[in-house]
């Protein structure tokens, strides 16, 4: 009888599961269309690291919280990338209403510690605005944050003059207020359409 | 020093380097345990030493951090984790193995099993182990899913224990050495329908990659790679990879197949035509 029994549910069951599979598998590409940028909710640890900031002194991701918050890797030398990237947040930032701009912070990380002094990142962060804070530390406490957020960095041989390329990420990492990941934006999103996933991420917590 | 930042986990995952200390632990300890007529020849024990070590290699060293970062060689670590690791464990037959280890079970122990074998029969059904074995290529290939795979450890981590763990399902259906004439293992002529359905469709999928114009994996692009390589030449390598070796990796079997058909052609059809005749 038993037998009887699961003779009749080994052919019929697989029947089952091919019919129920793809329906369970839809589920998985629901694509959230409020967001220009990707939402990462979720997939990724909250926001956390250890570094320094650009007056020296070392800081966590505990000391921002409470804004929305946008994480850039990037180096000073950078060519083309980070600047574009930068002017680009800025330009979304600045759009903003006055009371909202407080309410963002954007956080560039050089991970190139080596040329990279605290001076020389707050003469090149200062540039791009006044909601953006230039963060670097040790290359380990750098590379332990890109792990984090499942991306890398490498440099070039140094040429004759010493100048070498770094590769880093050209994602922008979007936190919310409470540092839960939740968007993940790339740079050729326009200023006017990262505006609007900021506000939107603002007006959430308020 | 620098050889051990290659061999040591760039990600290390507790519950990988257990799991892979347990199977060499109970083989290693089953070999010399188990009765001298048994146990397997000396190439066999190589051969599954290297297909565990294979896999443990492309996910707890240093190869781990390329295939993050790099979409040809995350191609490769599915080419080992799926086909190659899994081929050489299922022609090792570690079966002699397995069987001293279940001997020595207590009857609870395999109540307790019990709910396990019902799965592995029903994962072991040909339709649904064809399914399993492409559908997993695809949907982890599948370019929203991919996206999201390579920005969550623990999507990543689900992601190669599942291509392992499935790899070893198929490939051991399909080597499965009980000859299918006198146990339930699945038939000859299904397991070259499948290894032929299976390699079609993954031909399908790494044409698709190869001849892509635009970026369809693009995560590379956003979260950096480990260096810098033109994205479409490791977009077409990683199509490569997963155009031709699964392949070839199809064939392969079904010619071991169709020697292992040749060599017991007759074998087992004799044996009943001779009962046959004693019974008339």
């Amino acid at each position: 009888m038993i037998n009887r029994f699961w003779l009749h549910w080994t052919k019929t069951l697989p029947a089952i599961l091919l019919l129920v599979m793809p329906v369970l598998l839809t589920g998985c590409f629901g694509n959230d269309e409020d967001w220009h940028g990707k939402n990462i909710s979720g997939l990724m640890p909250e926001l956390e690291f250890d570094l320094i900031n650009s007056q020296g002194d070392p800081v966590s991701g505990s000391d921002y919280s409470g804004r929305v918050r946008m994480l850039f890797f990037g180096f000073t030398s950078c060519p083309d990338v980070c600047p574009t990237a930068l002017r680009k947040l800025n330009q979304a930032t600045s759009g903003l209403d006055p009371k909202l701009q407080e309410e963002v912070l954007t956080l560039f990380v050089s991970v190139d510690p080596r040329r990279d002094t605290p001076e020389r990142l707050a003469k090149y962060v200062d540039f791009f605005g006044d909601n953006i804070v230039g963060l670097t530390g040790k290359e380990p406490q750098l590379r332990e944050l890109a792990k984090r957020y499942r991306t890398t960095f490498g440099y070039e041989e140094p040429d004759p003059d010493g100048n070498y390329a770094v590769s880093h990420s050209s994602a922008i990492y979007v936190f919310d207020r409470g540092g839960n990941p939740r968007l993940l934006m790339r740079t050729d999103l326009s200023g006017e359409e990262i505006r609007h996933d900021l506000i939107a991420l603002i007006q959430e917590g308020s | 020093m620098s050889l051990l930042v290659y061999l040591l986990p760039y990600d290390f995952s507790p519950l990988t380097v257990l799991s892979f200390m347990l199977v060499l632990g109970f083989y290693g300890v089953g070999l010399l345990r188990m009765p001298d007529e048994e146990r397997p020849g000396a190439l066999r024990i190589f051969a599954f030493i290297l297909g565990v070590m294979i896999c443990y290699g492309v996910m707890q060293t240093r190869f781990d951090y390329y295939a993050q970062y790099m979409f040809f060689v995350h191609r490769g670590q599915h080419l080992i984790l799926h086909h190659i690791g899994p081929i050489l464990i299922a022609l090792s037959n570690p079966l002699p193995v397995m069987r001293f280890w279940h001997s020595r079970m207590s009857p609870g122990l395999k109540n307790a099993f019990r709910p396990v074998g019902w799965v592995y029969q029903v994962l072991q059904y040909p339709i649904i182990a064809l399914f399993l074995f492409v559908g997993l290529i695809y949907f982890w290939l599948w370019p929203p899913i991919h996206f999201d795979a390579m920005l969550s450890r623990d999507l990543y981590w689900i992601m190669n224990w599942s291509m392992l763990l499935d790899g070893l399902l198929f490939w051991w259906l399909i080597f499965d050495p009980r000859p299918p004439a006198i146990t339930s293992s699945l038939g000859y002529g299904r397991r070259m329908l499948l290894l032929a359905a299976a390699g079609v469709l993954q031909m399908l999928l790494g044409a698709w990659i190869v001849f892509s114009r635009d970026m369809v994996y693009d995560v590379y692009e956003v979260c950096g790679r480990a260096w810098p390589l033109d994205p479409e030449v490791d977009q077409l390598l990683g199509g490569i990879l997963t155009y031709i070796p699964p392949a070839m990796m199809s064939v392969l079997g079904i010619l071991l197949i169709l020697r292992r058909t040749m060599h017991e052609d007759g074998k087992y059809t004799n044996h009943s035509k001779k009962l046959q005749e004693r019974a008339s």
